[in-house]
Order: structure tokens, then sequence, then C-alpha cells
């Protein structure tokens, strides 16, 4: 297994204690149990760097509504069992409580605000903020395919010594990748289950997301949209490289390239 | 009383019963026989939408096995019995399309609607009954245009529920098809929501007030409203979807669209999102529509068997009234992933959030009905109190995609799709069930069989979760929703056992449905006469004999409490007709 890297840190001091408990919170419960559990009662590995937040986040919520589902249903169980009906017993009389109504009504609403609190931090970090630094790739998707565009040696996209793959997507780890995503046909939806990334590729539309691998190895493109007869199969590949490796990759890519040029001209 | 068992005489200003066939049972402007006809309507629907549940489910099972008379049946679609990918895209379309639309809805607004919301108010008919007559006979084409689509060039519609444009503006013609039959289904919904507000704000009875109302109307009033502000935006959508389809226009078709190498000549200065901001702000209402009604039932019926009234009246009407108030401003939740501007997303997540507490409030106060009951377990009952235990699953899972980050991996995948049949099967289908079983009697004036009953709700119940539950597991794999072939991906290895556990467990629930068909038609003709009252009920339609007669009361009754005073402690009965006259001693009755 290669080294685990880490990026940057980009983690703003607003709001750490509370993810440092959200972490605890996760972090606590998973390894206990998490070898225990078969592979399909966990989330797929995390490989980016905001993966943690989604997780941690996930998990808080299965927490929360976990409890409230197992407790909700006792009662229930409860309730069915001890009030069942019995000869010469009436039912109480009640049209209910108001001072009841109010607990159920703010208790409620205020977990539901609070984890609203918590998840507007991390998709702001995830969806409102571009980091510096980034490489930039453009992907174009079409049915039922990725077309991928990188930046030559002036760094720069949409010049002449743009570098096109199809299907293929390399990145350098621990570098945050900047996509800006389009479509040619139909909405597409650009989906990395392993770096929770997923955003939806609209003709029209340009979006630019941004994610981080924390380290290398390959993974699937998937689309996540319904796009016609062959969305099932607009699969792609997703590498994650060293720096090095990265560069050389795409420096045979460029090759590659002028050669077939040089060929057909 | 006094109601009842009175001779043919009929009240002044009624009309006699039409006697020729065909207005008595097909043109009828009864709404007993047009609730009776919307149920017919929904329960076929309900099982054409099964079968293509099954088709699909035996794809993800078995991808690719063949089955072998669809291939004679379906020869395009299914060469061979092999299902193709454009056939599975229109088998779970068609599935959903058909559940939504053609069974659930007219199933708990068509049908109990129309039956039970004259009957609890205490009124002769709905306010117009040419007009629900002609609503029944609008949703008839509907259906007839969306199976006819199924046979058409290129197949039934493929492009999903929600038919997202650009890829439904170039869809082949079973997409025009698809888009006239919800349209002429939607004229029916709004020629029915009219109705139900006018019948509901004028006809209550003397005495009844809104805050007397059964929480059954309440509900369906709550829905029509809903109905008649949301399907216009619809039927606007999809007006226009029509218009880019079949006159050029671009409503929704950006410019520089390429279709398999070939420029789009129709195309540009449209909005690829603007369908889907115009569907789901229909959608979201729309996904009430299809519970508030179940609600409605569920809290009609815990009250009677529980012997207990309602826990929380106003409470439980005021967050109907909070979910009909919410749900304008929450369908943006449905759009985190689509590109729209994510402070946005933030916004939607927020209200998203807020209107959870409706139906928690509504849980809590079922709970709260049970709680110190006497509660007897008749198959009512037990669908009733499947609706709640599930609808707390389908509520619960609700939270992990309002939440905007945990929705980037979630959205579109099979959490979604459990979480959707959490409520709709979970929710409104246990809600259905539960009413089917206790206004049979007065429907038909007969009782259904309690053991089959029973038998038919435990086998749902269990197969039900197997099949559904499982599906949450998936989607945290992160399975996509609406794929023909899962097996292509490495993330998705290993889970096909689970998919075939799931469709073996959809075999029982289909087959468990076969014993409701056999009860609800048999019961029909041999069950036991049920009498005006079986369950010893308060509201109005118990008032009156089983089934009504023509012109459902013989006096209009009047109302004197609300509909849920059971075990009055100065009461020798258990239970208070809410038009039995007070005698004696008056007792401040809650309402």
């Amino acid at each position: 297994m290669p080294e685990r890297q880490k990026g940057p840190p980009r983690v703003r001091s607003r709001g750490r204690s509370l993810r440092v408990a959200l972490f605890a919170l996760g972090a606590s419960a998973l390894p206990s149990l998490a070898s225990a559990l078969p592979f399909w009662l966990k989330l797929p590995e995390n490989v980016s760097t905001y993966g943690g937040q989604i997780d941690g986040l996930f998990y808080l919520i299965l927490w929360i509504t976990g409890i409230i589902f197992v407790v909700v249903e006792a009662v229930l169980l409860f309730f069915l069992f001890r009030y069942r009906h019995r000869e010469g017993k009436a039912a109480h009389y009640t049209h209910g409580s108001n001072r009841l109504e109010v607990i159920w009504t703010i208790v409620p609403a205020v977990i539901c605000v609070v984890l609203a609190l918590m998840s507007r931090r991390s998709w702001a970090e995830i969806k409102q903020s571009i980091p510096q630094g980034a490489m930039n790739v453009e992907i174009l998707a079409e049915q039922f395919a990725w077309n991928l565009r990188y930046p030559g040696t002036d760094g720069k996209l949409n010049t002449a010594d743009d570098v096109v793959t199809l299907n293929q997507l390399h990145i350098p780890v621990g570098r945050p990748v900047v996509v800006s995503l389009k479509a040619k046909d139909v909405i597409h939806s650009f989906f990395l289950p392993e770096f929770r990334v997923k955003q939806d590729a609209v003709p029209g539309m340009t979006t630019r997301i941004w994610f981080e691998a924390t380290r290398v190895g390959n993974w699937e493109i998937v689309c996540a949209e319904l796009c016609g007869l062959g969305h099932y199969r607009m699969k792609g590949f997703i590498t994650v490289e060293t720096q090095e490796n990265f560069d050389k990759w795409l420096a045979d890519q460029a090759a590659e390239a002028a050669k077939e040029a040089d060929q057909s001209s | 009383m006094s109601t009842i068992a009175l001779p043919r005489e009929l009240p002044p200003g009624v009309h006699p019963e039409p006697t020729s066939f065909w207005r008595k049972y097909i043109f009828s402007l009864d709404h007993k026989v047009i609730g009776k006809q919307y149920l017919f309507y929904a329960l076929f629907m309900l099982v054409v939408g099964g079968l293509l549940a099954t088709l699909v489910r035996w794809q993800l099972a078995w991808p690719g096995k063949p089955i072998g008379f669809m291939g004679k049946l379906m020869p395009e679609g299914m060469p061979g019995g092999v299902m193709l990918p454009e056939f599975y895209n229109s088998m779970f379309t068609m599935h959903a399309t058909i559940m939504i639309f053609f069974a659930i809805m007219p199933l708990l607004i068509g049908a109990f609607g129309n039956f039970v919301v004259p009957l609890q108010i205490g009124a002769r008919d709905m306010a117009f009954p040419t007009l629900n007559m002609l609503s029944f006979w609008t949703a008839v084409p509907a259906a007839v245009v969306i199976i006819w689509s199924f046979f058409v060039t290129g197949g039934a519609a493929g492009g999903g529920w929600t038919s997202y444009a650009p890829l439904s503006a170039i869809a082949p013609k079973g997409q025009t098809l698809w888009l006239i039959a919800l349209l002429l289904l939607g004229l029916s919904s709004l020629l029915t929501a009219v109705n139900f507000i006018t019948t509901v704000i004028n006809l209550r009875a003397p005495g009844l007030t809104f805050f007397r109302l059964p929480l059954t109307v309440w509900a369906l009033f709550v829905t029509a409203v809903l109905l008649l502000l949301a399907l216009p935006v619809l039927s606007g959508a999809m007006i226009m979807l029509l218009f880019d389809r079949v006159l050029g226009t671009t409503f929704f078709l950006p410019a520089g669209l390429v279709i398999s190498g070939q420029p789009l000549t129709n195309a540009g200065g449209g909005q690829a999102l603007l369908w889907q901001h115009l569907f789901w702000f229909f959608g979201h209402p729309e996904v009430y529509i299809m519970i508030l009604p179940a609600m409605g039932i569920t809290s009609e019926i815990l009250p009677v068997f529980a012997r207990k009234p309602i826990f929380g009246y106003r409470a439980m009407a005021y967050s109907m009234l909070g979910i009909a108030g919410l749900g304008w401003i929450v369908w943006g939740h449905h759009m985190f992933m689509s590109g729209m501007n994510p402070i946005l997303g933030t916004t939607f997540m927020i209200s998203t959030m807020v209107i959870a507490v409706p139906s928690a409030i509504k849980t809590f106060n079922w709970l709260g009905t049970l709680w110190g009951g006497s509660i007897r377990f008749t198959t009512p009952m037990l669908n009733a109190l499947a609706f709640v235990s599930m609808f707390v699953i389908g509520g619960l899972s609700g939270i992990f995609m309002a939440s905007t980050p945990v929705d980037i991996f979630i959205h579109d995948t099979y959490f979604i799709v459990g979480h959707i049949h959490y409520v709709l099967f979970g929710g409104s289908l246990f809600g259905a069930f539960a009413g089917l079983y206790f206004w049979f009697p007065k429907m038909f004036g007969r009782m259904m069989n309690e053991r089959w009953g029973k038998i038919h709700f435990f086998l749902t119940f269990i197969a039900y979760n197997c099949v559904f539950f499982p599906m949450h597991f998936l989607g945290m794999r992160g399975m996509q929703r609406r794929i023909y072939d899962y097996t292509e991906y490495a993330h998705l290895k290993g889970l096909q056992p689970m998919n075939q556990f799931m469709t073996i467990s959809l075999f029982v629930l289909g087959a468990a449905q076969v014993i409701l068909v056999l009860n609800f038609f048999l019961s029909m003709r041999r069950g036991p006469k049920a009498g005006p009252n079986p369950w010893l009920a308060n509201t109005l339609e118990w008032q009156t004999s089983s089934p009504p007669p023509h012109e459902n009361f013989h006096d209009i009754p009047t109302v004197h409490r609300g509909p849920y005073e059971f075990s009055a402690p100065e009461r020798a009965d258990d239970y208070w007709p809410q038009n039995e006259a007070p005698s004696g001693r008056s007792v401040t009755a809650h309402g």
C-alpha cells in the first residue's frame, strides 16, 4: 500500500471545535464496529480530503436518526403491548397536552437546525470555495463518454497545446484539482464514489468543482444522472499518481498527440 | 339512529336515483359510485405498476437473464426475453409514473376522497357532481394513452418519472404520449381539487365547524389546495416541453447542443435547469399530496381502534397546514447537485430541515393517541400502525439527503429510492390499505375477512421491509438509481446477492397481494353484513346505512361535537356519534 499523503490544511479555524467533535464521534464509534460489520453496512473507502467530513456528517445523522428510530419504535411497541384491549379496562380520556406539543415541536426543530448549520460549514468549503494552486481540468460529458482536457505546458486551458483524453482522468495526489464540468447533449452527473464527489454536468452551463486525492490508486468515474440507453456503461477511470508520474504521463500524452497530428498532416 | 332504515321516501330537493345501467354505474354523478370507479381504476393500475417493478427487479437480480415469455410479449424491448437497456429505462420510468399518478393519487384522493368526504361532512354529494364525473372520465383516456405508449415505436417514455430536459426533449415518441397522458390527468386532478375545496367549504352539515372536521377531511382539503396550486405549474412546464418536442420551441434547449455528433438545429436560448425548477416546484408538494391523505386516514383509524380521542387534534390540523405552507419552499433540495448556486442550496437545506418538524409532531401525536388506549388489533388498525412505524423510517432517512454535504454522496443512489419507497409504500400504500379495510364495509355493505386480512398484512409488512430496507445499504455503497447493469462497476461488486434477496422478497410481496384481491372480491359477495356502524365510530359516514342510500342521509345530520369522542367518562358507550343530540347535562366536548 502506498503512503497516505496529507493535503495542505485549508480548514478555517472557525468551527474547528465543532468539526473536531464531529470527527471524534465518528472516529470513536467507527473502528470498534467497523471491523465486525459486513462491507455493505459501510460507506466505501474515502480517498479525498473532504470525504471524511461528509462521512462524519453521515454517521452523525445515522446515530441521531438511529436513536430516534429505536426509541420511537420501542415506545410504539411498548404502547401496543401495554395498552392492548382488555375487558373491563377503559381507555384514558384525554385530548392531548399543550406542554408536550411544545416540547416535541422544539426538540426536533433544534436538532434539525443544528444539523443544517453543521452541514452548511462543510457545504461551503466543498462547493462554495475553490482552493488556490489547483490543477485545472475540463470535462465535457456526452452520451456516453467523458472527454477530458488538460492544460499543456502553458498551464492554460483551451489553447493549442491542450492534452485531450477519453474516459481517462489522471490527477496528481495531494494537490487540489478544479474541474470545469460541461455537457454536450443531455444532463450527466460526474460521480466519484470514493472521493465523495458528485456534480451534474448540464448542457449550456459550466460548473466548477474541486477535490483533492489523499492517496494514489485507480478508481472509476460513474455517470449518476440518467442520460439515455447507454447510461449504465458511461464509465470512466480515474488514476491518482505522484506529481512526477503525472507530469510524465501528461508529457507522453502530448507527445503521442503530436505524433498522430504529424502522421495525419 | 333516526337516519337509517327508513323506507325509500325521498327527502325534498333530492333527485331519485338513476335506473339505467349507464347512468347508474358508468356515467354516474354519485360521488360514491365515482369513488368506487376510482378505486377499481387505481387498483388495476397498481397491479400494472407492480408488474413493471417486477421486471425492473428481475434485471437487477439477474442482469441479462432472459424471461422466455416476455420475448414473445415484447419482442422489441426484450428480444429473446433479454431486456434491452432502453426497455429497462422505460420500465422504471413507467413504474414510477403509473404508481404516482395513476395508482396512489387516484386511490387516496379519487377513491377515498370522493367516497368519504361528502359522507363525513354530512353532504348529499359533491358540490359539482357533473364536474366529478368529468374528472373521472378525463382520467380514463389518460390511462389509455399511457398504456398505449408501451406499443409505439421506441417504446414508452424512458427518461425517468422526472423526465429531465434535454433528454426528454429529444426522446422518442413515447415521451410525447407520456406528456399528453399526464396533461389529461392533471386536468382531471384540477377538477377534483376545485370540487373538494368547494364541497368542504360550503356543504358541511350544520354544527360541523372546521375544528370538528374528521382529520381525513382536513387532510384531503389541504391536499386539494396543494393540487390546485401545484398542478398548473407542472402542466405549464409539460406544455412547454411538448412545444419543444413538436413545435420547435427551445424553452429547455440551450445553444450548441450536439446529439450523437449532430448539432441540434432547434436549440438555443433555453435553460435545461428551468425544467427542474418547474418540475420540483410541483414535485415536492406532490410528495405531500400523496402522503397527507394517508396521514389523515391514519389519524382517523388510530382513535377508533384505540377507543380514545386523537391526541392533539389542533396540532394535527396545524401541522398539516404547516406542511402545506413549507412544502412550497423546499423544492431545491432535489437540485443540490444540479449546478444550482450552492448558496441557494444552503437556504433549501434549512427549509427542508424545518419541514421535518410537522411530520415529527404528527408522529408523536399518533404515539400519544395510543398511550392509555384500549387497542383493538383489527386489520385497518394494523395497517395504520404500519403506516406510523414505516413513515418514521421514511421521515428519518429524509434527514440524510436534506444535509447538503451528505447528499453529495447519496444523491441519485438507491438511498433515495429506499427513502421514497418508505414514504410512498410504507406510508401512502399502507395508509391506503388501512382505508380500504376500514371503509370497505361502508362501500359494499359487507365485512372483509379479518383472518385473511391479517395474513395479508403480515406477509406484506415483512416482505415489504425485505424489498426496500436493503435499498439503503445499496445507496450507502454508492449504487446509482436507474442503472441497467451495476455489475459493470468495481465499487458495486458483491451487491448481487442482496439484489437477488430483494427481488425474491418482491415475488413474495406480489403474491401476498393475491390474498387482498381475493379477499376484496369474495367479501363483496360473501362477507357478513356490516350494518351501519361496524367499528362503533363517531363520524357521520357511520351514522347512515352501509352502503349509504343514493342521497347519503335521509335528513341532513346536525353535528354536536368533535369526531373522536371515545371513552368519555360520563357515558356508558365508549363512542359518541358526532350527530347524537346532547341529552340531559351537557358536556363540554372537545372541538
